[in-house]
């Protein structure tokens, strides 16, 4: 009972603040409505028993991911009035398209249910299938993820490492200009390079 | 099971909604590509509650993944065009055409 009314409410939240984030006029406001998605995606997973991946969701996305969203949001000077022009025009498509798309989803949704697909051909059944009811959630993912799947788990941890060079390459810029302090320089420097002693005739000009 | 695809299912619409609707504010549309990568994650993990196998759990830790690096090189792209031409309007966007 407790649990279906947790469940519709955090759909209810997540569909309507998923509506407001492609709605909201101000980019602040809509960043904010993604992070309320996503704290209750993350509450309808804790529901699906999938404590680990709602957890993943909180700390990934709304802490780092969101957090970058906001950043750029609030760094570039955008005149965000004026990228709204056309809403109205693209909005009698985009429902269209959007209708039929979930017209068609929800008609695969259906056949589903109705019990025609099988889908019951397990990747992990025995070590996984168990895991779920005995073992923590998180226990039973890392033996899993430890062992069949540590090479796609690398390549995971190598796709982070090239996005996070990729993005340091891409908006690094080597400023002009700019005057820095060289400390070996400063040291090496002695009175004899920086003075220097001109016995000066008077009525001379002097050199410089 | 069906309520949490049902869910899903309209997370992703109103995803692809979002990128017709806000045509021009690149922000946005990544924004919406966020959501549709968060319906898929709660799809996968519907069937993993569904079907007892924790390979959906997995498989959506990677999506994640993917959508953070996706996030991250997405918005530098956007810095650095932001930077070139003042603007992130998708229209701008045509300087490749040759």
């Amino acid at each position: 009972m407790i649990q279906a009314i947790a469940f519709y409410l955090f759909a209810t939240v997540v569909t309507l603040s998923a509506a407001m984030t492609i709605t909201a006029r101000n980019p602040v406001h809509s960043v904010l409505w993604l992070i309320l998605a996503f704290f209750n995606a993350a509450g309808l997973m804790v529901l699906a028993g999938a404590e680990f991946i709602a957890m993943l969701l909180v700390i990934v996305y709304v802490g780092a991911v969101a957090v970058l969203f906001l950043f750029v949001v609030m760094m570039l000077d955008i005149d965000f009035a004026e990228l709204r022009a056309g809403f109205v025009r693209y909005a009698m498509f985009g429902l269209a398209v959007a209708l039929v798309l979930l017209a068609e989803v929800v008609i695969g949704i259906g056949a589903w249910s109705a019990g025609g697909v099988e889908l019951s051909s397990r990747v992990a059944p025995t070590d996984a299938g168990a895991a779920l009811g005995s073992l923590p959630n998180i226990k039973a993912m890392g033996t899993l993820l430890y062992t069949r799947y540590l090479y796609i788990f690398e390549a995971a941890g190598f796709i982070l490492l090239v996005a996070m060079v990729g993005a340091i390459v891409l908006t690094h810029r080597q400023r002009t200009g700019v005057i820095k302090q060289n400390v070996a320089r400063q040291i090496n420097r002695r009175s004899e390079d920086a003075i220097r002693k001109v016995n000066q005739p008077v009525g001379q000009g002097v050199e410089l | 099971m069906t309520h949490y695809l049902v869910v899903s299912a309209i997370l992703f619409t109103m995803g692809v909604l979002g990128i017709f609707l806000n045509r021009k504010n690149l922000i946005i549309i990544l924004m919406a590509i966020e959501l549709i990568l968060l319906s898929v994650n709660l799809n996968l993990v519907a069937f993993s509650a569904a079907l007892n196998d924790l390979v959906g759990q997995i498989f959506a830790m990677f999506v994640l993944t993917v959508a953070a690096g996706e996030a991250a090189i997405g918005l530098a792209i956007l810095v650095i065009y932001f930077r070139g031409r003042g603007t992130i309007s998708v229209d701008d966007v045509n300087r490749m055409k040759g």
